[in-house]
């Protein structure tokens, strides 16, 4: 869908990016000066880059060896840039129309689709200057899916919002990514955001990429520490809700290994949810404790001890097909005798579970 | 107050003259102004000056260069008269070439700050949405400017009324032809008994750049409104 091999030398900043992005949603995941927002702008062709190839649905809109630069206009590029940008001077309406002026609009039907669908009824003849933040990515995001994209490109959407917005903005963009058919490049530096809607992760760092590959694989390195301080080595796991137990607000997880209790999940009976789980968070037992606050334990083996530093060793357990962190002292691993294929029961407080968390 | 009918005479050509001059140097200003604000090219910091040269040049000798480019026998007279059929020396449309020079500076630089200060983020934006460059220009930045657009108009009809050195020197003071507004009033100040004329036509000089004035700062804020996004009142 989406195939990215591109490189552009600034005087202290080389940016040398290449990745394959297919259906669903892919994330461009590292801290602030990545490159990160100048990958996307390369997409849009909003930047040039040095050498390289870009193909959108297999078009080839830029190749440096062949001289193909298609202007932005003619890409067919929808972009949700970090601050909205709505223009100050149209209605909201007209602002979602923007692209109809230059025979990139989309019928009337695809119209009342996306106002529905993003809630966008009642602001229509609003201007952007009194709308909320929450208000004015929702309505950027209907202006760019109305300019008939093949590719919708988000970036940093929810950078600009407080928790509650950035909650209520996210919700629309997995409503977008599951009823409209259009693949979304999600640039974020957040790794709650990336955990919960990414399906392929790229991870980059100081211009170049580290990692390309699921959620689940790139999320749950313990290697991979791009964030500044927030990002902490864990697991990854895709479950489905089975039970929720609304008198104490605890749902059940069911996922390839067990099930999990947790707290704050806003989903229904049925609905895949993906939790991340902290490796500070699981603790370790020989024994299947008994009389104990926790709520998950979960029997496995391990699968690897790394090779730790600072007294801290990280432990990989495997739960039926999944396969759990945690981070431990290394005299408390010594002192469990860990070590390769031992049963082990790792113990995880179900209020460090939500989804959020 | 009443007006003889050679004063109302007055009146309607300053008037005439200065909407004429504003309507044919408007399109030239936003131009101007758009490469200043946004282009970079060799000499442009001469280009910058020469667009300025009638604001800070004597009046008079803006005229008489006047005089000499688009006289009858000027070149550029020449090439106007052959080619269009319009005579300017002498003639109130010279008169509105020599407001329409003089107030250009004026209207040049409130429509460049105007685009200077409009977030190019936007043109970004709106080119990921289909439009082309004359779209952006069309859609997004001009509608942008609009308030320093207008305040431009307004300086420039002003300073249009207004017009003495350049028009006298270019076109003379030919009753009924070229006598604006300020050279009726010079006039009638070198007449015996044409004080009263000359003072009458001075209050309507003076009610005419207050309205123009208060019109134009309605308008700038209405468009200030707008282009800040903010919903409409009443």
């Amino acid at each position: 869908m989406l195939s990215v091999d591109i490189e552009r030398g600034l005087r202290d900043f080389r940016l040398a990016a290449s990745f394959e992005a297919g259906e669903g949603v892919t994330a461009l995941f590292g801290r602030s000066g990545a490159g990160k927002t100048s990958v996307v702008n390369a997409i849009a062709g909003i930047l040039r880059p040095d050498r390289g190839r870009i193909a959108i649905s297999g078009e080839t809109v830029f190749d440096s060896g062949q001289g193909i630069d298609v202007p932005t206009p003619k890409r067919r590029v929808g972009y949700v840039f970090q601050e909205g940008r709505l223009f100050p001077h149209l209605s909201v309406r007209q602002n979602l129309s923007y692209a109809g002026l230059f025979a990139r609009g989309m019928p009337g039907s695809e119209f009342d689709r996306v106002v529905e669908l993003l809630g966008l009824r009642d602001l229509l003849e609003r201007r952007p200057g009194n709308l909320s933040g929450g208000e004015k990515q929702r309505v950027a995001i209907g202006r760019a899916l109305l300019s008939s994209p093949r590719l919708l490109l988000l970036d940093e959407p929810l950078a600009s919002l407080d928790a509650h917005r950035k909650s209520e903005v996210l919700q629309y963009i997995e409503l977008i990514r599951d009823e409209v058919k259009v693949p979304i490049v999600y640039v974020s530096h957040a790794v709650e955001e990336v955990v919960r809607i990414a399906d392929t992760v790229v991870l980059m760092s100081a211009g170049s990429v580290l990692a390309v590959g699921s959620a689940e694989d790139v999320m749950g390195r313990p290697d991979l520490r791009p964030g500044e301080g927030k990002f902490e080595g864990g697991a990854v796991i895709d479950a489905r809700v089975v039970e929720q137990d609304i008198d104490h607000d605890l749902a059940t997880l069911a996922f390839d290994g067990g099930t999990l209790t947790a707290t704050n999940v806003d989903a229904l009976i049925g609905e895949p949810v993906r939790v991340r789980i902290r490796a500070r968070d699981v603790s370790i037992a020989l024994d299947r404790p008994q009389r104990i606050s926790i709520q998950n334990v979960l029997e496995g083996t391990v699968a690897e001890i790394g090779a730790g530093a600072n007294g801290i060793v990280d432990v990989a357990i495997g739960v039926g097909a999944a396969t759990l962190r945690s981070r431990v002292t290394r005299r408390a691993a010594e002192q469990l005798g860990l070590k390769k294929g031992l049963t082990v029961y790792a113990l995880v407080k179900a209020v460090s579970l939500s989804r959020s968390a | 107050m009443g007006l003889a009918p050679e004063e109302l005479e007055v009146l309607w050509l300053s008037l005439r003259v200065a909407f004429w001059s504003v309507l044919v140097s408007l399109p030239f200003a936003v131009a101007v102004a758009y490469l200043l604000a946004r282009a970079s090219f060799p000499g442009k910091a001469l280009f910058d000056a020469v667009v300025h040269l009638p604001l800070v040049l004597p009046p008079v000798v803006v005229g008489f260069f006047l005089l000499l480019l688009f006289g009858r026998r000027g070149p550029l007279g020449e090439i106007l008269e052959q080619w269009f059929g319009i005579v300017v020396a002498f003639r109130w449309t010279g008169a509105a070439l020599a407001a329409g020079i003089m107030g250009f500076p004026l209207m040049v630089r409130a429509i460049r700050l105007s685009f200077e200060t409009i977030d190019r983020k936007l043109e970004a934006a709106a080119s990921t949405l289909g439009a082309g460059r004359v779209g952006v220009f069309l859609t997004i930045t001009l509608p942008l400017a609009l308030p320093g657009v207008i305040t431009g108009v307004l300086l420039s009809f002003a300073r249009s009324l207004g017009e003495f050195g350049a028009t006298i020197t270019f076109v003379s003071n030919i009753p009924g032809e070229t006598r604006t507004l300020p050279l009726a009033i010079y006039t009638y100040t070198q007449t015996p008994a044409g004080d009263a004329a000359a003072l009458r036509l001075s209050v309507i000089a003076v009610l005419l750049s207050l309205a123009a004035l208060y019109v134009s700062e309605v308008l700038v804020r209405r468009a200030a409104r707008r282009v800040a996004g903010e919903d409409a009142v009443g």
